[in-house]
């Protein structure tokens, strides 16, 4: 399953991957894969911008805008302000679990 | 937090059996076996707000007879990821390490930075793993990734992470292949049945505002210059009712289980495909029971797609791939469309109500 496609704020400078693979490891979707001892990208469009491997990459070869992929949270944080998060909280509930 | 208190009170809970004893203190064991408090604990869980207190205490566990030399796996306190864990581990000797991450599974908490690296170093010193076992590799949870980054963990404690399979069942498998996973173990899927057992905590919460819109619908209906007629307000509003139970059903149940198999990527067009289909089927099984308005059936075929559009456009929130950038685009796009949508079919159902009353 693909969401949108060209949406992804994911990038990746290759120039300062020194192919620890670290991005491989921990990408759920298989955004990344090792060719001749250093990381690609291969499917953008893939990418749900949780941001494992920006956090992961020591060599600061990755870059993405993270945030929750979420409408209640975004429509949320429209109506009463703050970064869309997943503290549904404040019904009683939450989306998360 | 509540939970904790009360696990101590009723002393230790059923599936702890015994204990190890370590240089850092005696360490609880865990049962692999799920009781049927934890299969009913599961189903509970899924359905709703109790999630919010199914909760471990945090610290370190052992399961079978681990010894110094032993895998270390991490997992979240909330109690469903902590029983799917020991169950995986059933026949192994292994530390779990439990972070505390407010009864969130780990990648929700992992979003949220509750399964996170300093929670992570806290709980190695708090457990004193490093007396515990004699290595330094400890082995998270792939999805855990997104809150911990492992280089400041090695830094700060001198343990080595692994990011191990996202899935715990696929744990035995990846310890047998000498820590390696294949593509499949570090992919995160959606199966239907993993949409399936979503969609209760799709359904609930919309559910608690379908009062309100019975309400307005009824009220709506029944008004008239006389005051409100009960006999109007049911014969006209029923329908509606009907149709709105419909739309919930489309965009909470039939979208998200069918996910793949509806047409478009964007969530809030796969949302009305499903509601006018469902919305066409609802008005075919009443047969002529909103009459024949052209007024009527316009404001429902405009308002009950665009609400199992916006419904569907919730399920963003419990996909395993949807990202932020996307939603927001579609929200961009929708927001403004489903006001105007609602706006209009209002207009024309109270232009309705007008010739109704023969004032037009």
């Amino acid at each position: 399953m693909k969401y949108l496609a060209n949406v992804s704020t994911l990038q990746f400078f290759s120039d300062k991957c020194t192919g620890c693979g670290r991005c491989v490891e921990v990408c759920p979707h298989g955004v990344f894969e090792m060719r001749d001892k250093r990381a690609n990208l291969i499917d953008r469009d893939r990418c749900m911008e949780c941001g494992a491997c920006a956090k992961n990459c020591e060599f600061n070869a990755i870059t993405v805008n993270t945030g929750v992929g979420c409408a209640a949270a975004i429509i949320n944080s429209l109506i009463y302000g703050g970064a869309p998060s997943c503290d549904c909280s404040g019904t009683g509930s939450s989306c998360c679990g | 937090m509540q939970t904790t208190v009360k696990f101590v009170k009723k002393g230790a809970p059923r599936w702890v059996s015994g204990a190890i004893k370590t240089p850092a203190g005696a360490v609880s064991r865990v049962s692999s076996d799920w009781s049927r408090t934890d299969m009913l604990g599961m189903i509970k869980s899924r359905i709703g707000a109790y999630r919010m207190h199914y909760t471990v205490p945090p610290g370190l566990y052992a399961v079978g007879e681990a010894t110094r030399d032993s895998d270390v796996f991490v997992t979240a306190n909330y109690k469903l990821s902590f029983d799917i864990v020991r169950r995986a581990l059933k026949g192994m000797d292994a530390w779990v390490l439990v972070l505390d991450t407010q009864s969130i599974n780990v990648w929700c908490a992992a979003g949220k930075g509750t399964f996170g690296t300093d929670e992570l170093v806290r709980q190695i010193s708090v457990a004193r793993l490093s007396e515990v076992v004699g290595h330094r590799r400890i082995i998270l949870p792939q999805l855990g990734a997104v809150g911990v980054s492992a280089a400041r963990v090695n830094k700060e404690t001198g343990f080595r992470v692994s990011f191990g399979p996202v899935e715990a069942r696929d744990i035995p498998a990846y310890v047998a292949a000498g820590y390696k996973k294949t593509k499949e173990m570090s992919l995160v899927k959606f199966s239907m049945l993993d949409r399936l057992v979503l969609t209760p905590m799709e359904i609930n919460p919309i559910m608690k505002k379908y009062p309100w819109f019975a309400g307005a619908v009824l009220l709506l209906f029944g008004l008239a210059p006389t005051g409100i007629l009960f006999q109007q307000a049911w014969q006209g509003g029923l329908p509606f009712l009907a149709l709105g139970l419909a739309a919930v059903f489309a965009g909470a149940f039939v979208t998200p289980v069918l996910l793949p198999f509806v047409p478009f990527r964007s969530f809030a067009m796969k949302g009305w495909i499903t509601g006018m289909l469902i919305t066409f089927l609802t008005m075919q099984a009443m047969g002529g029971a909103t009459g024949q308005s052209a007024l009527l059936l316009a404001a429902i075929y405009l308002f009950f797609p665009a609400l199992s559009s916006y419904i569907a456009l919730q399920f963003t929130g419990s996909t395993t791939y949807t990202g932020m950038s996307g939603v927001n685009k579609e929200l961009k796009i929708g927001i403004p469309l489903y006001i105007i949508t609602t706006v209009v079919s209002l207009l024309l159902v109270v232009l309705f109500k007008l010739r109704e009353w023969e004032v037009l």
